[in-house]
């Protein structure tokens, strides 16, 4: 109990003196993990709306493929960018290993599945509703997507904040591939991490009641922004 | 001048769904100009024909012939459903949508859609989202979203199903208006009062196939077949 309180009394401390070094873990984290989203985004939600408008052999397997990558081990992400960056890896030759673009990468493999089959999701009832009126007014396949895209936008906000949520927390790949290097990788929840390593749990504490705060915050930022809970609409 | 996409022909066409026979085969011409009302008991096949006609259905067999090239002929008829479909737009976003998908200007298509909202009565809705419109005004948005492209033949199945009295009169107004100004009209019904309102022509179907082809007043004062007496006599067909 006594080290919740402390953790509390920390995350104030922090907040209230603006530490240079917490301003600069969360922006550090802000930005891998916005980064990520919107890249995965940009790839995630048109392949839903492309998946759920388009038939093919192997579709379903496609889907359940894709639901299934939603469960990738961030581990096991982290450790295969990790080989393709290394020094003697692929993509050795672009020194990105130990960078924040290496963790973006890890981050958008992971996010980008669960934007898609959540965008997947709810695009695929939109496309049941609008299907006949669609094909009668002689759409395009693009045109079909961007009406998906468009009219199902507050259910692909819920995608793109679900893969937020997912990335902001995530540890195991970043470890990896960013190496946790102070002013350069370190970002919250390797810090946290970091902290429980040294016994330092009212600090741990503390920066992680940060970490949720700024996702608390940025979801209901983007929420109230987008009215997606106004009266009367979708 | 532009050619028509009519007439159409259906020749030996049948469409058949998990081994199961929902229509045919049958053989069909429809002309220029009219209102051809098609009539018979559910599962008759009605709304799949006018489904096939619409492109909707793929027939098994047989062929559905435009006297232009099927591509274009798609283009150029519009299809009003049963119940109404709303996109998760505005009123004016929804009338101007298929002007949208045919590359008219954005502002072009909207003062298009504003028009007619007000052929439509839906002037002072033009800007609520679409879905909260009552059933009879979601219906006259559809009128006005089919018409919108002039189309040269106009599919309605059963659009005034659950609508009262008013909003019945208002959407067979519309349905009028079309007709006189040349638009060719199919449309199914269940409601022998609005056939005989709105009819040049009737399709009696049953059990997938037209069992008869009569004017108007012919059909109802003498039908030809069995099937179609006990129909209209209000006797239970099975």
């Amino acid at each position: 109990m006594n080290d919740i309180i402390e953790g509390l009394q920390s995350a104030v401390g922090l907040i209230i003196h603006l530490d240079h070094d917490l301003i600069e873990i969360s922006l550090r984290s802000l930005q891998v993990t916005i980064s990520a989203v919107l890249i995965a985004a940009a790839i995630g939600l048109p392949f839903g709306a492309w998946l759920s408008v388009t038939r093919f052999r192997y579709r379903r397997l496609a889907i359940a493929l894709l639901n299934a990558l939603m469960g990738l081990p961030p581990v096991v992400v982290g450790l295969v960018v990790y080989i393709l960056l290394s020094r003697s890896g692929p993509f050795g030759v672009l020194n990105l290993l130990f960078t924040p673009t290496a963790m973006i990468i890890a981050q958008v493999i992971i996010v980008t599945p669960i934007i898609a089959s959540i965008a997947h999701q709810s695009m695929r009832e939109l496309w049941f509703l609008y299907h006949d009126l669609l094909i009668s007014v002689k759409t395009t396949k693009w045109q079909r997507m961007k009406a998906l895209l468009w009219d199902g936008r507050r259910g692909l906000l819920t995608a793109t904040l679900t893969g937020f949520g997912r990335g902001i927390g995530e540890i195991g790949a970043i470890m990896i591939v960013g190496g946790n290097i102070d002013h350069l990788t370190r970002v919250l929840t390797t810090a946290i991490a970091l902290e429980v390593g040294k016994g330092n749990f009212p600090l741990a504490l503390g920066l992680g009641i940060v970490l949720i705060t700024i996702a608390i915050l940025i979801n209901l930022a983007i929420h109230t922004l987008s009215r997606t809970e106004r009266e009367g609409t979708w | 001048m532009v050619e028509s996409i009519l007439p159409v022909s259906l020749q030996n066409v049948s469409v058949r769904k998990g081994g199961k026979s929902i229509l045919g085969p049958l053989d069909l011409h429809i002309g220029e100009t009219g209102c051809s009302i098609v009539i018979g008991p559910n599962g008759a096949g009605k709304t799949t024909l006018l489904r096939l006609m619409h492109g909707l259905e793929r027939a098994s067999s047989g062929s559905v012939k435009w006297a232009i090239r099927k591509s274009e002929a798609y283009a150029r008829q519009s299809f009003v459903f049963q119940t109404p479909v709303m996109l998760r737009r505005s009123v004016i976003e929804n009338i101007a949508y298929p002007l949208s998908v045919r590359g008219v200007r954005r502002r072009t298509a909207r003062a298009t859609a504003e028009d007619w909202t007000e052929k439509v009565g839906l002037e002072y809705a033009a800007h609520r989202e679409a879905h909260v419109l009552s059933g009879g005004e979601k219906q006259k948005l559809a009128m006005a979203r089919a018409l919108i492209t002039a189309p040269d033949i106009l599919f309605l199945d059963e659009p005034t199903t659950n609508l009262d009295g008013a909003s019945t009169q208002e959407i067979e107004a519309l349905i009028r208006v079309a007709t006189e100004e040349g638009t060719r009209i199919v449309m199914a019904t269940h409601d022998f009062g609005q056939a005989r309102r709105l009819a040049t022509e009737i399709l009696f179907m049953y059990h997938g196939v037209i069992h008869e082809r009569a004017a108007v007043s012919d059909f109802f004062d003498g039908p030809k077949t069995k099937e179609a007496t006990t129909f209209i006599r209000g006797d239970l067909l099975i």
